[in-house]
This record gives C-alpha cells, sequence and structure tokens, in this order.
C-alpha cells in the first residue's frame, strides 16, 4: 500500500442552486490509475477544475502530498497548483494551436527555464546558463515526444495535427510539467480501438515507469476496467462506489446509474407528444 | 524625385513612432483582448516624463548630449513603465472576469484621468523643449529644392529598430515571451504549465507603456512641444495602425505604423497638410470594411 498522494475530503460545489459535486471524498495513490467513472453530468470534470484551480469548491479539502510537501489545493492559486505537481488535460483538446509541438512542451517546462533565464535578462543575451537550460528543456520534450510517438512531427504547427495526435501531444505536454499526479479528462475520447489499446499502454508504461498516479475520467469501460487499479463511480455529484474494478461492475448501484430504474420514469406531456410526433425512432 | 524621396524619410519617421505606440495596443489586444484605451496617455506621460528628465539632466549639469539622450531614454522607460503597470494593477485587473466592456469602459475612465491628473499636475501650456540633437546630412538638391535627413529622424530609426529587435527576440526567444504566446492562446491552459498569467499580463503593459516611453520621446525631441492633449491624436492615429497591421500582431503593428506614417507625409507632401488626419482614418474605415483581420492578422477562430 503505497502512502496517499491526494485525498478529497467532502468536497462540494455548487453552482446557483444547482450542486454539481455533493460530499465527494476519495483518495489517490502514488503509482495507481484511479479511475472516476459515472453517467454524462455527473460532476466528473467539475472534479477536476476544481483540483486544477478553475473553481473554488463550496465546502471540502483537497490536500496533496506535492514536491514540497502537503498543500491544500483549494487554497492555491491556479498556476501555483502545477509548481507541486498536478498535470491536467482536457475533454476538449487545449493545446497551444498556433505553436509547434516542440514548443508547445517547452511552454510546459515555463518555471525552470523562467529561473534559468533570470526572469527572462540572461535570455535575451543569450548566456550559456539559458541555452544549456534550454537545452535540457527541448530534450525533455523529445523524449516525451518520442513516448508518444510523434517526434516526426515536432516542428508541426499544433493545430494542424490529426485529432489522436493532439491528444497524446497534450499528455505528452501534462508530462513535461514534471507531475506527481496526471489528470486526465476522457483521453480516449474519439479515439479508434486500436488508438485506444495504445492510449492504455502508455497510461500503463507512465504508471510503472514515472512510478506516479493517474486520475482518469474515462467512458470507454474497456479502458477503465483494463486499466484502473481503483475506480470510483459518482451520479449526480455523489459517490455511489468505490473499489476494485472488478467489485465496481457488479454494483447494483452502479448498474442502476448507467442503465437506468427498472420502472420507467414518467415523461411530461409535451416531451411524451414531441416524441410521437416524431414518431417510433426517438433516440 | 527628391521631393519624393523627402516625404519617404518624414513618413518612415514619423511611421516609427506611431508602430512603437501601436505595438502596446496590439500586445494587449492579443493577451486579454481589449482595447487600451489608455495608452495613448500613456505616451504622452513618456514624452512629459522626458522633458522633465531633460531639464533636471540640465540642472545636475549633465549637458553632453549622447549621456543625456541615454539617461533619459531609461529614465522615460522605467517611469512610464510604472505607470503602465499601475493602470493594469489598478483599473483593469479587478475587473478582469467581468463582463467584456467594463475594462473598455475603465479604459477610457483612465484615459481622461490620466489626461487631466498631467493638466493639472504640468498646466495646459504647451511645454516647450530647446531643440537637443541638431544637424543632419543633406542627400542632395534638385532646382532648389534639399533632400535631408536630419540626425534626430537618423536616431529615431536606429532606435526603432534596436527596440524591434531585441523585442522579437524576448517575444521568440525568452520564456517570458513564450509564456506571452501561451497567454494570447489560453489563459487557463498557460496557468496550468505553471505560468503566472497576471505577472505575464502586467508585463506585457509594462513592455508596451516602455516602448510608448521611447515614442513619447522621440516627438519630444522631434517636434519640440508637447502638451496634455496629445496623447488622444496619437493614440487613435496607433490604434488605426494597429489596426491596419492586424490586431494582435506585433510586425503587423509595425508595418501598420510605417504605412500610416507614409500615407500621412504623402498626403501632406502632395495634397493638403490640412486632410491628413482624415486621410489617416478614411484607411481604418477601409481596412475595416474590406480587411477585417488587417495586413498580417489571423482570422479570430471562434474556440469551441
Amino acid at each position: 500500500m503505497t502512502a496517499p498522494l491526494l485525498e478529497v475530503e467532502h468536497l462540494t460545489m455548487r453552482f446557483g442552486g444547482l450542486t454539481a459535486v455533493d460530499d465527494l471524498s476519495f483518495v489517490a495513490h502514488d503509482r495507481r490509475i484511479t479511475a472516476i467513472i459515472g453517467p454524462n453530468g455527473a460532476g466528473k470534470t467539475t472534479v477536476f477544475n476544481c483540483l486544477t484551480g478553475f473553481y473554488r469548491p463550496t465546502v471540502g479539502q483537497l490536500t496533496f502530498h506535492g514536491h514540497h510537501g502537503p498543500v491544500l489545493l483549494e487554497r492555491l492559486d491556479g498556476y501555483l497548483i502545477p509548481r507541486q505537481g498536478i498535470a491536467r488535460t482536457f475533454q476538449n483538446i487545449r493545446l497551444f494551436a498556433q505553436m509547434s509541438v516542440l514548443e508547445n512542451l517547452v511552454v510546459a517546462q515555463h518555471n525552470e527555464l523562467m529561473r534559468a533565464s533570470g526572469y527572462t535578462v540572461y535570455g535575451l543575451l543569450g548566456l550559456r546558463r539559458y541555452r544549456e537550460a534550454e537545452a535540457e528543456a527541448v530534450d525533455r520534450a523529445r523524449h516525451w515526444l518520442d513516448r508518444v510517438g510523434l517526434l516526426s512531427r515536432a516542428d508541426w504547427e499544433a493545430g494542424n495535427l490529426p485529432y489522436g495526435d493532439q491528444r497524446r501531444l497534450e499528455i505528452a505536454r501534462a508530462m513535461c510539467t514534471r507531475p506527481r499526479l496526471l489528470c486526465l479528462d476522457e483521453p480516449a475520447a474519439g479515439l479508434n480501438p486500436r488508438e485506444t489499446a495504445e492510449l492504455g499502454e502508455l497510461l500503463l508504461g507512465i504508471r510503472e515507469q514515472e512510478k506516479i498516479g493517474i486520475l482518469l475520467i474515462e467512458h470507454d469501460m474497456s479502458m477503465v476496467m483494463g486499466i484502473s487499479d481503483h475506480v470510483i463511480v459518482i451520479d449526480y455529484g455523489r459517490k455511489i462506489a468505490d473499489g476494485p474494478p472488478a467489485a465496481v461492475r457488479n454494483d447494483p448501484n452502479v448498474i442502476k446509474a448507467y442503465l437506468g430504474e427498472t420502472e420507467e420514469e414518467e415523461l411530461p406531456e409535451e416531451v411524451k407528444a414531441d416524441l410521437e410526433a416524431r414518431g417510433e425512432g426517438g433516440g | 524625385m527628391y521631393y519624393f524621396l523627402q516625404q519617404l524619410i518624414n513618413g518612415l519617421t514619423l511611421g516609427a513612432m506611431y508602430g512603437l505606440i501601436a505595438i502596446g495596443y496590439s500586445m494587449v489586444y492579443g493577451i486579454i483582448g481589449m482595447i487600451n484605451f489608455a495608452h495613448g496617455e500613456i505616451y504622452m506621460i513618456g514624452a512629459f516624463i522626458s522633458i522633465i528628465s531633460f531639464l533636471l539632466l540640465g540642472v545636475l549639469g549633465i549637458t553632453w548630449v549622447p549621456l543625456a539622450l541615454l539617461l533619459v531614454l531609461i529614465l522615460a522607460m522605467i517611469f512610464t513603465a510604472t505607470y503602465g503597470w499601475a493602470v493594469e494593477r489598478l483599473a483593469y485587473r479587478p475587473l478582469r472576469g467581468s463582463f467584456r466592456l467594463a475594462p473598455l469602459i475603465s479604459a477610457i475612465g483612465m484615459s481622461i484621468f490620466l489626461q487631466n491628473y498631467v493638466q493639472i499636475l504640468q498646466g495646459a501650456n504647451v511645454k516647450p523643449l530647446p531643440p537637443q540633437v541638431t544637424g543632419g546630412y543633406v542627400l542632395g538638391t534638385d532646382g532648389g529644392f534639399t533632400v535631408q535627413i536630419s540626425n534626430i529622424q537618423i536616431i529615431i530609426m536606429l532606435l526603432t529598430v534596436v527596440l524591434m529587435v531585441i523585442f522579437s527576440t524576448i517575444i521568440a526567444k525568452t520564456p517570458l515571451g513564450r509564456a506571452q504566446r501561451a497567454c494570447e492562446q489560453d489563459l487557463g491552459m498557460a496557468a496550468l504549465c505553471g505560468v503566472n498569467v497576471d505577472r505575464t499580463i502586467s508585463l506585457t503593459f509594462v513592455m508596451g507603456a516602455a516602448l510608448a516611453a521611447v515614442a513619447g520621446l522621440m516627438a519630444t525631441l522631434y517636434y519640440g512641444v508637447i502638451d496634455f492633449f496629445i496623447g488622444f491624436l496619437a493614440g487613435i492615429k496607433a490604434f488605426t495602425a494597429a489596426v491596419l497591421g492586424g490586431i494582435g500582431s506585433i510586425p503587423g503593428a509595425m508595418l501598420g505604423g510605417l504605412l500610416l506614417g507614409l500615407v500621412e507625409a504623402f498626403w501632406s507632401g502632395y495634397f493638403t497638410t490640412e486632410y491628413k488626419d482624415v486621410a489617416a482614418f478614411g484607411i481604418l474605415v477601409i481596412v475595416l470594411i474590406f480587411l477585417p483581420t488587417g495586413l498580417l492578422g489571423k482570422p479570430e477562430i471562434e474556440k469551441v
């Protein structure tokens, strides 16, 4: 059993009258892939947004055991969170589309470079100290491009890459920030089965070789069940199951959340009328 | 031909100044998507700080012109940059995340405030500065018309080139420039790469203000008179230049500035001086109608 890396306690996030995440507690560990699953709109991405400083939680404590000891994430400004060792990707890819593939990965090493460049002065003068740091950053970037199979496209503009490559580049960029916890928001969305399998291999490789924790939001159940060490299921912002994949798969609450109640829900009159008007084929 | 050459020299000098101011508009627009209408006032403050610095150096007995120029340049850049920083900190940052028009309205307010601030502190009179840099080179004479380039024009053009080189290096090669370009594309994602977004935005204002200060110094030396109202017209013209070049693009801002300067010079030279502003703003109208993204601007891609 490894020490906990991230402890989420009683996380609640409200937007006006809507409670997106409701009293959610869970733990993620080093060298483990922790999956968060749940139906659309269950609040999974909201959890990520709370972890990475995009939202301030309404209630709750997020303890992260980062590079410099334990910190409370909800008290940090957004840009300090990656410095503690959290990296993240997005469901809708957010690359720096107009920069080159390589430069995307160099930006991710901003802090080291900023320090090495003496906050721009040495970098402007082109001193050796900065040039060496930059070469090192480029080496690291190339290493990760190689890992995700994009080395030959290092000079492409990131926005011109095919979709699957963009997904992998986003993971490479996240890894270049030297995280201890990698948060992936639906990394397999839009990938074909072969690409999904390769992604699974990549994530297992990252877990083994980098010895970091991975927090994974994913809808592709074959991938979740195949690579996760631990699965957390949430529905309407609440945790409904928590355990190893095999146990979660057979949990009655989970089946109910995914397949719906056995009793059919009563539809409002206008929806019924609309469905009838469209004929049988209501998807 | 000689007449043309003379207008070309005048136009490039004027254009260099417009370009330096336009860069401030363009950078700020690129990074936070707002038009900093107080930027013209920052240029005016740069001119005032230059004139005050010259007088102070004169009192201290530093009258050797190259040294005095260098010191004034440094002082003007530092103090004007501080103004740029303070304007962002006080008037724009508290409104970030507010509705889109809020910082724009705040910018107009800041512009009026700065004008009045200088008017009250320095008085409404025109402030003269005796010529510091005199002389020049005669390039040719043709039937009584002499083409000449003055030393001050040479200094303006050289200084602009040097600043552009330094500036492009910062943007292209240093982590700060990389962070600025990252922020331009996605503020949230830049923060997730560890970029201190607030500081990067502050530094963008500081850099824009420093360049505007240089333009202010140039105007002080070139025209010899300044007043508290010069920022308005120069600001709007530089904004026109930024739009012409493609707002958000830094080479575009410089190019737009040079083109606008040339148009004004040729218009004054061949038609009439009275309508040169009409020509300049006529260009703004034409560009907005036929080329809304400007010469070097990229079409805005809606983020999904």
